[in-house]
C-alpha cells in the first residue's frame, strides 16, 4: 500500500505548482502521468527527498523562463527528473539515449 | 525527427511522441534497475488523480443518500462518520440541504476547506470577492453560480475555520431512484458540496 497523496507534493506552490483544473491534477498526455508517478514512487523509496526534486524542478523552470522556452510544465519536469537521476548516478544519459532509440526502432518492446 | 540532435535532450522542445518515447525509456530503465515498479507508478497516478479531488466527498454524499442510518450519523458527527469510510484528518460538520434550506460554505478569513474530502479549493473560493459577498449577498452569488433559489428558501452560510470545516450534503436529485451508490457518487460535484451548485440528475433521467 502506498502512502496517501502527500501534501508536500500536492500543494507545491509558485512556479512548481502542479497543473490543475477544478482542483484536480491534469495530465494532458499519458507520459505526463507516468513521469509524475515515477518521480513520486522514487521519493517514496527514498531514492531522493521530495524537496531535492522540487529544487531541481524550480531551477529548471527558472532556466526555461530565462531562455524564453515554450516547453510545457511536464517537459521541464522530465528534464529536472533526468538531471536529478544523473546527478545521483542512478542513470546515465548515454544508456537512456540508447534505450530511447531501441524503443523507437522497435528493437526493444516495453518491459511493462 | 529533424536534424539538430541535442544530446541530452536539454532545453529543446520536442514533439510529443519523442517525449513519450523518452519517458518509456526511463521507466524501462528504472524498472530494470528495480528503482520503481510500474504497478507502483500506476497506483500513485491513480491515487493522485482520484484522491485529490472531490471523489471522497462524493462517496460520503452517495452513502448518505442510500443509507438513512449513515446519513443520521453523518449529520450528528461528521468527523466520526467520514472515518467510517476511511477519510479523516479533519473536524467536519455536515450540513444538509432540504427543500426549504440551502447551505453554502465560505471561509471569510482565509481558505479553510475540507481538502481530504473535496481536494484543493478552487481559485474563486480563495478570492476576496467570494469570501465577502457570500456572506453579504449569498442569493446574488448563488444566482451567478447558476443556482436560482425561490425567495422562500432559507440560505445558511457556514464560515469554515482551522478547527472546523463544513461539507454540504446536497439534495438527491429526482429521477435517481434506480441508481446505485457508485453511480450516485458520480453525480456529486465539488461545487455542490461547497453549496454553490445543486446536484443535477443524469442526462435522460425523468424529473
Amino acid at each position: 500500500m502506498d502512502p496517501l497523496p502527500s501534501r508536500e507534493i500536492a500543494d507545491m506552490s509558485g512556479a512548481a505548482a502542479l497543473p490543475r483544473k477544478n482542483g484536480e491534477l491534469v495530465f494532458n498526455e499519458a507520459w505526463q502521468g507516468r513521469i509524475f508517478g515515477m518521480t513520486v514512487a522514487m521519493s517514496h523509496e527514498a531514492c531522493f527527498a521530495w524537496r531535492e526534486f522540487q529544487a531541481h524542478l524550480i531551477e529548471e523552470i527558472a532556466h526555461a523562463e530565462r531562455e524564453g522556452e515554450s516547453t510545457s510544465y511536464y517537459e521541464r519536469w522530465l528534464q529536472a527528473f533526468e538531471q536529478l537521476l544523473t546527478d545521483k548516478g542512478l542513470i546515465d544519459t548515454d544508456t537512456l539515449a540508447e534505450r530511447t532509440r531501441d524503443l523507437q526502432s522497435g528493437r526493444r518492446d516495453d518491459v511493462f | 525527427m529533424s536534424g539538430g540532435h541535442d544530446e541530452h535532450g536539454h532545453h529543446h522542445r520536442e514533439p510529443e511522441s519523442v517525449l513519450s518515447l523518452r519517458v518509456r525509456a526511463l521507466e524501462s530503465l528504472l524498472v530494470e534497475k528495480k528503482l520503481v515498479s510500474s504497478e507502483a507508478v500506476d497506483r500513485i497516478v491513480s491515487a493522485y488523480e482520484q484522491d485529490i479531488g472531490p471523489h471522497n466527498g462524493a462517496k460520503v454524499v452517495a452513502r448518505a443518500w442510500v443509507d438513512p442510518a449513515y446519513r443520521a450519523r453523518l449529520l450528528a458527527d461528521g468527523t466520526a462518520a467520514i472515518e467510517e469510510l476511511g477519510f479523516g484528518g479533519v473536524d467536519l460538520q455536515v450540513v444538509e440541504n432540504t427543500p426549504g434550506v440551502h447551505n453554502m460554505v465560505v471561509c471569510t478569513l482565509c481558505s479553510c476547506y475540507p481538502h481530504a474530502l473535496i481536494g484543493l479549493p478552487p481559485v474563486w473560493y480563495k478570492s476576496f470577492e467570494y469570501r465577502s459577498r457570500a456572506v453579504r449577498e449569498p442569493r446574488v452569488v448563488l444566482r451567478e453560480f447558476g443556482v436560482d433559489l425561490p425567495e422562500s428558501t432559507e440560505i445558511r452560510i457556514w464560515d469554515s475555520s482551522a478547527e472546523l470545516r463544513y461539507l454540504v450534503l446536497p439534495e438527491r436529485p429526482a429521477g435517481t431512484e434506480r441508481l446505485n451508490e457508485a453511480d450516485l457518487a458520480k453525480l456529486v460535484t465539488r461545487d455542490a458540496m461547497i453549496g454553490v451548485a445543486v446536484v443535477k440528475p443524469p442526462a435522460g433521467a425523468s424529473h
